[in-house]
């Protein structure tokens, strides 16, 4: 290496050029690929959304299975559908960070430990073959062991029994709370009950439920050696079919006036 | 210039995670299944190889001053370059990779063979160095990730081969190997049994433990 290799003018102008071949580089990679990870992104987000609710089938595309899905954005306080927000736009995890979309919940509210909760939400509404509602799922989340846990509850037209639950992104355990993936455990969900004269009462419990007892139909197994994700999952499940969650927008949906 | 030793004393002789012990993060945590695995040892082996040849095109013209971050800005160009890629290509894997692919940034191999091998070699041999030791690094990584998927969820690339108690089988799976500190185990272990086959690689003790002072002399 030559001398002048270290003076200031060398030093600047290796510097920038290099900043500048780089930052060229890494932005003609980002604008080029960013449709493709946007689709990529939109078509996990659609197939998390059929899963839960059972109706993911892997040999036809997503984007043919979706077309019996549509989305609506719901005022969660009023339990009615919101026409002037664009399902397509709307974020519901940007808007639970915002003050002015979202509300505070207080301690005793906060079941779910998620702190805010958005006004709207996208609520996602499944045609049967006949053309009527068939299922509706709803997005949840809430605090586990040791991450917040993104998933969907389906419901089915009643807007009562469930039809299925997924998490699409949490951190818990592998092995352990990480079962809340477990397809067996998530068999255990469709069929039960939400409400009880009008109450929630869909409950995770220690241990197994046992068929012959009377609230068989509202409860369900817990996940051995994960209760503090068993818990979370229930409080989540509570916190978002109860008051401060989806419970008037799914009075209104069983009295058609949503 | 033996092409052959280039690309292949990495693995054995010189491994970077077993001699060098470098890279050992994320060899922790992508190692729970094969497939993330695969793809991480791949992304490694091209960063270091190109991020290689691409200081040593421009080596001459780099001032020693400004070295380190020279390199650093070409490892992390190359870095944000496979991220994109792998978010367009392989959404699911880079999910799972999350914050890993970008950590190849802050992982010593390559900034290690940037600084010991690239800087003064020529392209060629260069980008075969780079190459060579992600070699090394894919082994020791595909070595743990077997292991560890193997015995701790019963499947290998997500095929089941060992079926499990809750799946209705016989194996009932080790949940520590799911966890990164087994990595550590495993790493461990290989070192070991590396260097009782290369004996040459055992390192001097730093410390020696002295003898006891007799009784007589002490008092």
């Amino acid at each position: 290496m030559s001398s002048n290799n270290e003076s200031l003018g060398r030093v600047i102008t290796v510097a920038l050029v290099l900043c500048i071949v780089c930052s060229v580089v890494v932005s003609a990679a980002a604008v080029m690929l960013k449709p493709e990870q946007q689709a990529n992104k939109t078509r996990d987000l659609k197939r998390n959304i059929l899963m839960a609710a059972g109706l993911y089938e892997p040999g036809l595309t997503i984007e043919e299975q979706f077309e019996r899905v549509t989305t609506r954005v719901v005022d969660i306080e009023t339990g009615h559908y919101v026409d002037d927000i664009d399902p397509v736009t709307f974020d519901a995890r940007k808007a639970a960070k915002d003050p002015s979309q979202s509300v505070r919940l207080s301690a005793d509210e906060d079941a779910a430990k998620i702190q805010r909760r958005a006004n709207h939400a996208l609520v996602y509404l499944v045609d049967g073959e006949d053309g009527g509602l068939d299922k509706v799922i709803l997005p949840v989340h809430g605090y586990g062991l040791w991450s917040t846990l993104y998933g969907f509850v389906a419901l089915e037209s009643d807007a009562n029994t469930i039809a299925g639950l997924g998490f699409y992104e949490h951190g818990e355990t592998p092995g352990l709370g990480g079962e809340v993936d477990n397809p067996r455990w998530k068999a255990l969900w469709p069929g039960k009950q939400v409400y009880r004269d009008g109450e929630v009462a869909i409950s995770i419990i220690k241990g197994n439920v046992s068929p012959e007892s009377a609230q068989a139909s509202w409860q369900v197994d817990g996940l051995s050696g994960a209760t503090l994700t068993s818990k979370g999952v229930h409080n989540l499940v509570q916190f978002w079919l109860g008051q401060d969650g989806f419970e008037t927008y799914l009075t209104n949906l069983r009295r058609g006036e949503a | 210039m033996d092409v052959k030793d280039t690309l292949f004393t990495p693995v054995f002789k010189n491994n970077p995670i077993a001699l060098q012990i470098l890279g050992i993060c994320s060899a922790l945590a992508v190692t729970s299944s094969l497939k993330v695995t695969v793809v991480m040892c791949i992304a490694l082996t091209l960063v270091t190889a190109f991020s290689n040849l691409f200081i040593s095109m421009i080596r001459s013209f780099i001032p020693s001053s400004i070295r380190i971050i020279v390199q650093m800005t070409i490892i992390a160009s190359l870095v944000i370059v496979v991220d994109q890629i792998l978010k367009a290509v392989a959404y699911d894997i880079s999910k799972q990779l999350s914050v890993f692919v970008g950590l190849i940034i802050t992982n010593c191999i390559v900034m290690g063979r940037a600084e010991a091998y690239a800087m003064k070699n020529p392209p060629i041999p260069s980008f075969l160095d780079g190459i060579g030791n992600g070699l090394g690094y894919s082994f020791v990584l595909l070595v743990i990730g077997t292991v560890r998927e193997l015995f701790g969820s019963g499947k290998l690339f997500g095929i089941e081969i060992l079926p499990l108690v809750t799946e209705g089988g016989w194996y009932t799976p080790n949940g520590l190997l799911l966890l990164p500190p087994s990595a550590f185990f495993l790493i461990g272990l290989l070192i070991w049994g590396i260097r009782s086959w290369q004996k040459e690689q055992v390192e001097a003790p730093d410390y020696v433990i002295a003898q006891h002072t007799p009784a007589e002399e002490s008092a």
